[in-house]
């Protein structure tokens, strides 16, 4: 099976996509001429015009809702931020415009587009530029929220987004774009809103989700060197989130430790462990940990921003003191 | 507020028959008799509909067109069925401008299952796709981004229909208005921006919101045509706006439209009609140029509407009117597994 990046991945959902339906378009910063500012379009204005790979002004508010017009007149919008940072800007068009459209018009317009960018922090980018959205994304209803953390979830989900007649949020990850993994040739696709079992152990839960998954693995194949087995649950979707993966690994092993990019606060985490308290109450052997970034803004020095995420060690420690060996 | 059709209310005869004798009908075969019923139904549906916010029938919040019906009319009368509007939360003008009957607007207004948006969207969320009214929206220049998605969709497609895309003066000093029509001047995209400028937005008059008063002007920043015209005087819009649609279908190039006009109500049925931030003596004067009057006098004047006539039409369109209130009445509540439905459509993946 080839082994492809995370980058490569998306640019193939967008083309086969693209060329199943020519509704379909790609709209937004430097994704024609500069081939994406991450590369992740390369190749697309060449294959299909400039017509339906869109180069906008630096206008996310406008062109997000350019989007909305275009989907209610029957296109199928990709509109991509250049990060999700930026795509704050365009909230009003998200949360007003794309995800209220159909229940206000009583079932008249829906909403098929997706709305795709880089989520989370990279390496030393600052503050400004390494916030990780997903808690604010899934508060609302009438959208959908993927946050894949593999080259084949990216792959099938983003396929999936596109076909979905309803505005999908779609997190991807700066530090994920070079990541590799096996995806086939074949076409795919993966449904939203189910979860997927990346390792499997009785020992404790680690539910998960976008490019903490990968950290996840690599605490899994960590602790299998000290005999200790942990469920690595990545949810792929946190709107809807599959409640069900979530209770069915907790219920095996008796205890979670939650792991995500975000701050703590009304965090996605914070709505797993709500999960975990109401359906899986008597099987908890310890309480629930989590894992998150520290409460504060992301700081530029390179040993603060290390403090300041959530990773490996980190989980580890979570993972040893809900099982009491700390 | 009741307007005495029959009253003489015009100051300078020779300058309003000047106007009104303007693009005469004409185009789309839409005849004066059609634009005056158009418009009368505007004003007698949203007396009603004061009346009923009054009795506690509608809630949230509701703002009347009472005043502009010459933009309503006057614009959406020469549009194709295959065109699009969008609009702000001042809707009810241009809806039934546009064919939505009054039924489904009172019942939409009411919040009962046969309103247009199925009572889920209110005075703010009027929509029919049907015919390609695509709302009726609350944030305060939400909608023009959304506008000019839709012109591109239609170049895209490479359709010769235009988006009129509706909007009042204090729209023009958002964001979301800049962003939207900068890229529409850019794209050159098939879409007429009306500004419904009534100088008020809200309560705060445009030279204290606006650091230039000729708003139109700002279309130059967009590489755009543009024009100002009296909005009471329909056939003045007419002409203003049949110039915007030629250039959105031949050259697929968009038009800022400013149209001077006046709402002879509140911002909403919360606001005083006057009093606070304008006062009477500015209504009064505004309303000697009541669009309907003007029209009125000018088909009288040209032996096209006899004084039964006019009666027998205004009885019509208020037994029509009522009718729609009894129908919205009658009309059930959503029922209450309502709640859940389109929030998402159902799909399988």
């Amino acid at each position: 099976m080839p082994v492809i990046t995370y980058r490569d991945a998306l640019n193939q959902a967008l083309r086969e996509e693209m060329q199943r339906d020519d509704r379909v378009f790609l709209m937004g910063e430097e994704v024609a001429v500069y081939q994406g500012a991450y590369k992740v379009s390369k190749g697309l204005l060449q294959e299909f015009g400039e017509m339906r790979v869109v180069d906008t002004p630096i206008t996310e508010l406008g062109f997000a809702g350019v989007g909305v017009g275009a989907a209610m007149a029957g296109l199928r919008p990709v509109i991509e931020f250049m990060t999700w940072n930026f795509g704050v800007l365009a909230l009003d068009q998200v949360l007003n415009a794309a995800s209220k459209m159909l229940y206000m018009s009583g079932g008249q317009y829906p909403m098929p587009m997706v709305f795709r960018g880089p989520n989370g922090a990279a390496l030393q980018l600052s503050a400004q530029h390494s916030q990780a959205f997903e808690s604010w994304l899934a508060h609302m209803p009438g959208v959908k929220v993927v946050t894949p953390g593999t080259p084949y979830d990216a792959k099938g989900l983003l396929k999936s987004a596109i076909r979905d007649d309803n505005p999908v949020l779609f997190l991807e990850g700066e530090m994920l774009y070079n990541t590799k993994g096996e995806v086939p040739e074949a076409e795919y696709t993966i449904p939203i809103g189910k979860a997927e079992l990346k390792r499997e152990g009785e020992h404790c839960s680690i539910i998960t989700n976008g490019k903490m998954a990968l950290v996840a693995m690599q605490v899994a194949d960590q602790l299998a060197k000290e005999d200790i087995r942990v469920d690595v649950v990545d949810l792929r979707t946190v709107r809807p989130m599959d409640v069900e993966a979530i209770t069915t690994s907790v219920q095996k092993t008796n205890r979670a430790v939650v792991l995500e990019e975000g701050w703590e606060l009304a965090g996605i985490g914070a709505q797993v462990v709500d999960y975990i308290q109401r359906e899986c109450f008597d099987d908890l052997d310890a309480p629930v940990i989590r894992v998150h970034q520290a409460d504060v803004p992301m700081p530029y020095a390179k040993n603060l921003e290390k403090l300041a995420k959530p990773d490996a060690a980190k989980t580890i420690a979570a993972v040893k003191k809900v099982m009491y060996l700390d | 507020m009741k307007t005495d059709m029959k009253a003489d209310k015009r100051t300078d005869r020779k300058a309003d028959r000047k106007s009104a004798n303007g693009a005469n009908g004409g185009s789309n075969g839409v005849d004066n008799m059609e634009l005056l019923r158009s418009m009368l139904l505007q004003r007698r549906f949203e007396e009603r509909t004061a009346e009923a916010y009054a009795l506690g029938k509608i809630g949230g919040f509701c703002h009347l067109y009472i005043g502009q019906e010459a933009v309503s009319t006057g614009s959406i009368s020469l549009l194709r069925p295959d065109d699009y509007i969008i609009t702000t939360y001042r809707d009810h003008g241009q809806a039934l401008a546009r064919g939505m009957t009054p039924r489904s607007v009172m019942s939409e207004l009411f919040g009962k299952v046969d309103g247009c948006s199925r009572g889920k969207g209110g005075s703010m969320h009027l929509f029919d796709r049907n015919l390609n009214f695509l709302g009726g929206h609350g944030i305060v220049g939400g909608h023009v981004p959304v506008g000019t998605g839709v012109g591109f969709a239609i170049k895209y497609r490479g359709g010769d229909q235009v988006c009129l895309c509706f909007m009042g003066e204090s729209v023009v000093n958002t964001g979301a208005f800049h962003e939207a029509l900068n890229m529409a001047g850019l794209w050159k995209l098939p879409v007429v921006y009306i500004i419904e400028n009534n100088r008020y937005g809200m309560g705060t008059a445009l030279e204290r919101a606006s650091a230039i008063h000729d708003i139109y002007e700002r279309g130059a920043a967009y590489n755009m045509e543009r024009a100002q015209c009296d909005g009471q005087d329909v056939f003045a819009v007419r002409e203003a706006v049949q110039a915007a649609l030629d250039r959105a279908r031949r050259d697929s190039a968009p038009t800022l439209l400013e149209v001077r006009t006046y709402r002879f109500m509140g911002h909403s049925m919360s606001d005083a009609v006057s009093g606070t931030y304008r006062t009477k003596a500015e209504l009064e004067e505004w309303q000697k140029r009541d669009p309907i009057v003007l029209l009125r006098m000018h088909m009288q004047e040209n032996g096209e509407l006899t004084e039964e006539q006019l009666q027998k039409l205004d009885e019509e369109i208020k037994a029509q009117v009522q009718d729609a209130w009894d129908f919205a009445d009658q009309s059930p509540e959503p029922p209450p597994e309502a709640l859940w439905e389109d929030v998402l459509v159902d799909t399988t993946t």
